[in-house]
């Protein structure tokens, strides 16, 4: 076979792509870290479904991996990122994110300790030169292993009894944010109870030989369990409910930006918690202290607007006409049977009262203006006991 | 080891010239002040050797050109023993057939002496005497802003704002045909700017050359209009463009300046290398030195380049990744060698009286011949052909070498710091060079050469702690300058890490023995950091 330059390789595919391109009737792809991966399988709504009442796979393949590996490794990783890795031990899985010297946010991922300085940094977007300049004066080795693991993420109320039916015994007991080794036809498999959808959930983690094998197993095991392959578009609908930020929509990429000034700090988009500044240096931290001192610019709040249209993009006013701030995410909550929204304000704004989002809607060659009052909320929308129930529920 | 009452107010690291002017500040305005330096010796790039019995020579920086006025009165610089032993050094620009080109004075200040040399045309007499004056004028500018910390690049403060304004205001008051003048050639190269206005290739090599001695550059890069401008920056005795030697050699200066340092109760060790700056809570607090002893201060400045203070005292670990890699990305690539002879009496050089030879000597014929001998240094050869600035200080100095006897300096372009094969194999064939390149202006110098030296800018670095062998710590570039200078967020002198400061030539404005730079940084130590 005659294997095409790279320069025309308009797509990569992703382990699974025998499975999801068989799956995939609607033809709907997009292109993510260079993979192809599709929009939509079906039907948004019905895979929106399978994933707050049954189960669903959705292929996170493309998402950046990085190998972060040496005796520096957990003191490197203290210094990328804002959080105490301290306390993040073998077996577990960490949130996290790392700033510019500036503490404006450059990415969010999650960091998998599988050993003694031996740990896995999963983003969305690739930082690899970043990372590399973090690391002088360190002894640690930086490895993009993406193209090495394959993944997928199982999520679902009924995702701990598909992993039961296919026989991993004591899956139940994993923690949230815990992770364990598995065997699967002769393949290693790693198994995290972690996920983007706000609700009980795993992802499986397997060399690409496995892939296809790992998928026609999860498939065959939700059988019974009502699994469904999970389009982006839904798992979007998910993960604003679960009131999760996302790069490039809640926040840019600060190392992949050109404007400094639309970049925000963990602050300014709800993560305060996750900056440590007990710990001792780390990238930001001089300047998030000030920012700590000063106060924040912008503030990511959850809105409940009023009506059903969707505030996708609005301008939030306050009071008669002054604009505080704009709609990051939008949502009608099928399952909250809320209008929400993920939005970015301008502090100080006025919390009680006189928000509202100016909602545009075109209807039949016509803009129809809503202005819909809006309160703020806890941006947890959907945030179900049995995510964090363990040992995990079968429904 | 503190000071009766606890600990010092300030430890200063490196007790090169710019360290010394920054503690003997610091100890003027009060502070208790310790310096530790690594050598046996103070001075750093600014000293004086003996490279052989009873021959004495600066052994990196030989003329004295930049020392900053406010420096040397502010730190009484001749009452604590400087004296020059001369303050108005001429300049010949040596041509192969003999027909020289003789200045009074410095080179582009005082009106060329014609005589039997080459004789300038009207028109390039007149041509320089406006660009003579245009330079000065820009020279001047740059003059005034040395003396000063520079604003923020990201200017938030109205200080800063204030800072900005004033440097625009500044290049304004030129009036409209200057400061376009200045705008246009300011990051231009000297060889586009001289052939616009001259034509003798003996007097463009000349100038050229003083535009690129100790750069990275040839007559042809760009950024070599500024340079110049930097060189003609200093002032000796109030005269723009003077060119000085102090007696002694360079040593001197920095034996002043050490004298005045301890008169305001600075405490000098050295051979005490600094193993790295103690940082506790998010604060410089004292230096460790190779020992294990620690030195704790309020603050600490160091006066090696940003490079080494940042990276290898400090640690990345206290820094931020972009401050990380801006100061990575200094560009500190030393071209110049220093070439030292000690002679047994005064070499005959063709068509020049002995009494001419107290003047700096240019190997520099054409514009041409220096921007061939730059050409293989940019590929990391050295050149085959190299370009010279040659003193012989020991005809206005006879402490330097015994009676009836000589030393000659001279700086060799180009030599670059990174030779392909490495300087070990290539030392010997390029003093072959050197010596046939002399010996062609003064045939019986090598037989007059009882003993040499030949520095390379690995020699260089190793002597001096220069980075790449550098003169000014890092190229004197338009990106690498004033409120870039070493790097943005540095530029203020003081390092993102509280209670740490830099004051060497890596330092706005630069290097050269100006000292500015030690001044400046002093006044931010004495502020605490906050922008003036």
């Amino acid at each position: 076979m005659i294997q095409p330059q790279p320069y025309e390789v308009q797509v990569l595919e992703t382990p699974f792509h025998s499975r999801t391109a068989e799956l995939c009737k609607t033809n709907e792809w997009s292109t993510w870290s260079g993979y192809t991966t599709p929009d939509v399988y079906t039907n948004m709504e019905l895979e929106y479904f399978a994933a707050r009442n049954t189960a669903t796979l959705f292929d996170i393949s493309p998402m950046t991996k990085y190998a972060i590996t040496g005796p520096d490794a957990g003191r490197y990783l203290d210094r990328l990122l804002t959080r105490d890795m301290a306390k993040v031990n073998p077996g577990r899985v960490a949130y996290g994110l790392w700033c510019n010297d500036a503490g404006m946010v450059i990415d969010d991922g999650t960091v998998f300790c599988l050993g003694e300085n031996d740990y896995r940094l999963c983003s969305q977007e690739r930082h690899l030169p970043w990372l590399l300049d973090s690391a002088i004066g360190y002894e640690v080795a930086i490895e993009d292993i993406t193209a090495g693991i394959a993944a997928v993420s199982l999520q679902g109320p009924t995702s701990c009894a598909v992993l039961k039916a296919m026989g991993f015994v004591g899956i139940e007991e994993l923690k949230p944010y815990a992770h364990a080794e598995f065997q699967l036809g002769g393949h290693p498999l790693m198994i995290s109870r972690t996920g983007f959808t706000g609700d009980l959930g795993y992802e499986l983690w397997i060399e690409p030989a496995g892939a296809g094998e790992l998928w026609d197993r999860l498939m065959e095991g939700g059988r019974l369990h009502g699994i469904r392959p999970l389009g982006s578009k839904a798992l979007d609908m998910t993960r604003i409910e679960a009131g999760f930020i996302q790069a490039g929509v809640e926040f840019f990429p600060g190392d992949l930006s050109t404007r400094p000034d639309r970049l925000r700090s963990p602050f300014e988009i709800g993560m305060g918690w996750l900056v440590d500044f007990e710990k001792g240096h780390f990238i930001g931290r001089r300047a998030l202290l000030r920012e700590k001192q000063t106060g924040s610019r912008h503030a990511l709040v959850g809105l409940d607007i009023a009506g059903n249209k969707p505030a996708h993009h609005s301008f939030i006013f306050q009071g008669r006409n002054k604009e505080v701030g704009i709609v990051t995410s939008a949502l009608w909550s099928p399952t909250c049977k809320r209008n929400i929204a993920l939005a970015s304000l301008r502090t100080p704004y006025d919390k009680a009262h006189g928000l509202w989002a100016d909602v545009y809607v075109h209807r039949e060659q016509k803009w129809e203006r809503i202005k819909a009052p809006c309160r703020v909320v806890d941006k947890q929308f959907f945030n179900p006991p049995r995510r964090w129930a363990t040992p995990a529920g079968d429904r | 080891m503190t000071p009766a009452g606890g600990a010092y107010d300030a430890v200063i690291i490196g007790g090169g010239h710019n360290g010394l002017v920054c503690a003997a500040m610091l100890g003027r305005s009060g502070k208790r002040v310790v310096i530790v330096e690594a050598a046996s010796k103070l001075g750093g790039a600014a000293t004086s050797g003996e490279f052989a019995p009873g021959f004495t020579v600066s052994s990196c920086a030989h003329i004295l050109n930049q020392l900053h006025p406010k420096v040397s009165r502010a730190l009484d610089l001749s009452r604590h023993g400087l004296k020059l032993s001369t303050a108005r050094m001429g300049t010949i620009a040596l041509a192969p057939g003999g027909r020289h080109l003789t200045f009074e004075g410095a080179l582009m200040v005082n009106e060329a002496v014609n005589g039997a040399g080459e004789v300038l045309s009207q028109r390039d007499l007149s041509s320089l005497s406006r660009l003579r004056r245009r330079l000065l004028r820009f020279a001047g500018l740059l003059h005034d802003f040395q003396a000063t910390v520079p604003p923020r690049l990201d200017a938030t403060s109205w200080r800063d704002g204030l800072g900005l304004a004033r440097l625009g205001w500044a290049v304004r008051r030129l009036g409209r045909d200057d400061m376009r003048e200045l705008l246009r050639i300011a990051g231009s190269n000297i060889a586009d700017v001289l052939n616009d206005e001259l034509d003798s290739d003996l007097l463009k090599g000349a100038i050229g050359l003083d535009a690129v001695l100790g750069t990275g550059l040839g007559p042809r890069s760009p950024n070599s209009v500024f340079t110049l401008l930097y060189r003609l920056s200093g002032r000796v005795g109030g005269v723009p463009g003077a060119l000085a030697l102090p007696e002694g050699g360079m040593g001197a200066v920095t034996d002043a300046m050490a004298a005045a340092a301890k008169a305001n109760r600075v405490d000098i060790r050295t051979a005490c290398p600094v193993k790295s700056i103690v940082v506790e809570e998010d604060r410089a607090v004292g230096v460790e030195l190779e020992s294990g002893e620690v030195i704790r201060a309020h603050a600490v400045v160091s006066n090696a380049d940003a490079k080494t203070t940042c990276l290898d005292l400090l640690g990345a670990r206290h820094l931020d990744t972009g401050f990380v890699r801006r100061v990575k990305g200094i560009r500190a690539r030393g071209t110049a060698a220093k070439l030292h002879l000690a002679l047994d009496g005064l070499p005959r050089f063709s068509g020049l009286e002995a009494r001419d030879l107290g003047r700096r000597l240019l190997i520099a014929p054409s514009l041409d011949y220096v921007e061939l001998a730059f050409n293989p240094c940019k590929y990391g050869e050295y050149s085959p052909a190299p370009a010279m600035e040659i003193t012989i200080p020991s005809i206005h100095d006879t402490s330097l070498a015994p009676p009836g006897k000589h030393v000659l300096s001279a700086v060799v372009q180009y030599a670059p710091y990174d030779l392909k094969g490495g300087w070990q194999a290539a030392k010997d064939g390029f003093m072959d060079r050197i010596m046939d390149i002399l010996s062609a202006y003064a045939p019986d110098l090598a037989d007059r050469v009882v003993a040499r030296e030949l520095l390379t800018p690995e020699d260089l670095e190793q002597r001096h702690r220069l980075p790449g062998g550098h003169w000014h710590h890092g190229e004197l570039a338009l990106d690498q300058l004033y409120m870039m200078r070493p790097v943005a967020g540095a530029a203020q002198y003081a390092a993102p890490v509280p209670g740490l400061y830099l004051c060497g030539a890596g330092s706005h404005p630069g290097g050269g023995v100006m000292g500015a730079a030690g001044m400046n940084a002093a006044a931010q130590v004495i502020k605490g950091g906050k922008q003036s």
